[in-house]
């Protein structure tokens, strides 16, 4: 079915614009062509019935199931929760507090926060569409495991020790208090018009929010796609030495983008023969350690917990790159 | 005069939420007070965990999305 794309994009530019497949140019234009025209009509379709099937998922409902249940399954949860719930960077302090003052554990918590920003649907059809199912899963697994690993050691550190006074104080109060056994907040009763109405909404906020991503990374990686040759990585970099993961990382992070920008230049650089791990890296980086929000904790969190959390996922993202670039000949096998 | 706070740490969205209200409030000839809360301890005393929030007169009556005019509506003349 997605093929229409690619012959869209056959006819605009070596038909119309009467471009050689064979030029670095039409080669570019061609992946951007297809790319966007691709991921824009997915895009439109699949959140429009992503948020139809969620309108009537709330926080507070959310909040709810996770404190009832035990802590190991919280962290999986909150990393669950993280990946599936709508969600908006700038609403990061109030869920953190009303986690925490609910008493739930800052590692849970952190757990849904760090896998947020990995996971969410407009990522997933862009991987899917861009880079087959395989790769969609492992991306997930890992975004959930970066989740849950960061949130288990934070829990372990007792990260909880250097949060802001009034945050550490609502948290113990909380945490004191014997559990409420309060019913779960009812799930509002929506009818088709509500969902509908939501779902529209949602639609066009989300493609206010990511269409200029989605022209910047696919334009870069088109630009990629065209005009590095074949093999640049490995003749460069090498192919796969251990040092070129932690230098990933550390490229990633004073770049800022969300996952939609950052994911079609992962497929480019994949295709340029970048090894999958350290793309992984270097993807997750961008994405999930980013300055922006680090200032924003800092509102609820004393410095060395933030920098205890940056340590962390800098450490998750490059145990990622090497365990990827170690498994990918098994995981990957019809990928190269 | 009602007292109007719009909770949230300062994103677009809360901006346009104050600027929706006074507008409708100017509309319906409503004097009003609006001001904008983005301190973290304040927006916690609320229990509000998605924003923008509104508050009326220390009571929170709207949270999650930057309410239409219909609601806002509503709000101000309950």
């Amino acid at each position: 079915m997605l093929e229409v794309f690619t012959w869209l994009a056959d006819w605009l530019v070596y038909g119309v614009a009467g471009l050689n497949p064979e030029s670095k140019l039409g080669t570019s234009l061609h992946f951007f062509v297809e790319d966007t025209t691709k991921i824009f009509a997915l895009l439109v379709v699949m959140i429009y019935v992503i948020a139809l099937m969620r309108a009537s998922l709330d926080l507070e409902r959310v909040r709810h199931y996770i404190q009832q249940k035990n802590r190991f399954a919280g962290y999986g949860l909150g990393a669950g929760f993280g990946a599936i719930t709508p969600f908006c960077s700038c609403s990061s302090i109030p869920l953190f507090l009303g986690f925490t003052s609910a008493g739930i554990p800052l590692g849970i918590t952190m757990a849904f926060l760090f896998t947020s920003p990995i996971i969410n649907e407009v990522a997933v059809i862009m991987l899917w569409s861009l880079l087959g199912w395989e790769f969609t899963l492992v991306y997930i697994a890992i975004g959930m495991g970066v989740g849950i690993g960061g949130g288990m050691i934070l829990d372990a550190l007792k990260g909880e020790r250097w949060l802001k006074d009034f945050a550490a104080k609502a948290y113990q109060q909380a945490a004191e208090a014997p559990l409420s056994d309060e019913p779960a907040p009812e799930a509002p009763t929506l009818t088709m018009k509500d969902r509908h109405t939501f779902a529209w909404n949602e639609l066009k906020e989300i493609v206010e929010r990511i269409w200029k991503w989605v022209i910047i990374g696919v334009g870069l990686g088109a630009a990629l796609h065209g005009f590095v040759p074949d093999g640049w990585f490995a003749d460069n970099l090498g192919s796969g030495q251990w040092w070129n993961v932690p230098v990933a990382v550390l490229a990633g992070l004073p770049l800022y983008s969300n996952a939609t920008g950052v994911i079609p230049v992962m497929e480019s650089l994949i295709l340029k023969g970048l090894p999958v791990g350290t793309t992984l890296a270097f993807c997750m980086s961008t994405v999930a350690a980013s300055f922006p929000e680090f200032i924003m904790l800092k509102q609820v969190m004393k410095w060395r917990l933030l920098a205890i959390i940056f340590v962390i996922l800098l450490v998750n993202f490059m145990i990622v790159g090497w365990v990827i670039n170690l498994l990918s000949p098994w995981l990957f096998s019809g990928f190269h | 005069m009602k007292k109007i706070e719009v909770l949230g740490t300062g994103c677009k969205k809360c901006v346009t939420t104050a600027e929706q209200i006074e507008s409708v409030a100017g509309k319906l000839g409503i004097e009003i007070e609006v001001e904008k809360v983005t301190d973290p301890a304040a927006i916690m005393g609320y229990k509000v965990m998605s924003t923008p929030a509104v508050a009326i007169d220390g009571k929170l009556v709207h949270s999650g999305s930057v309410p239409d005019s219909g609601k806002i509506e509503a709000m101000l003349k309950a």
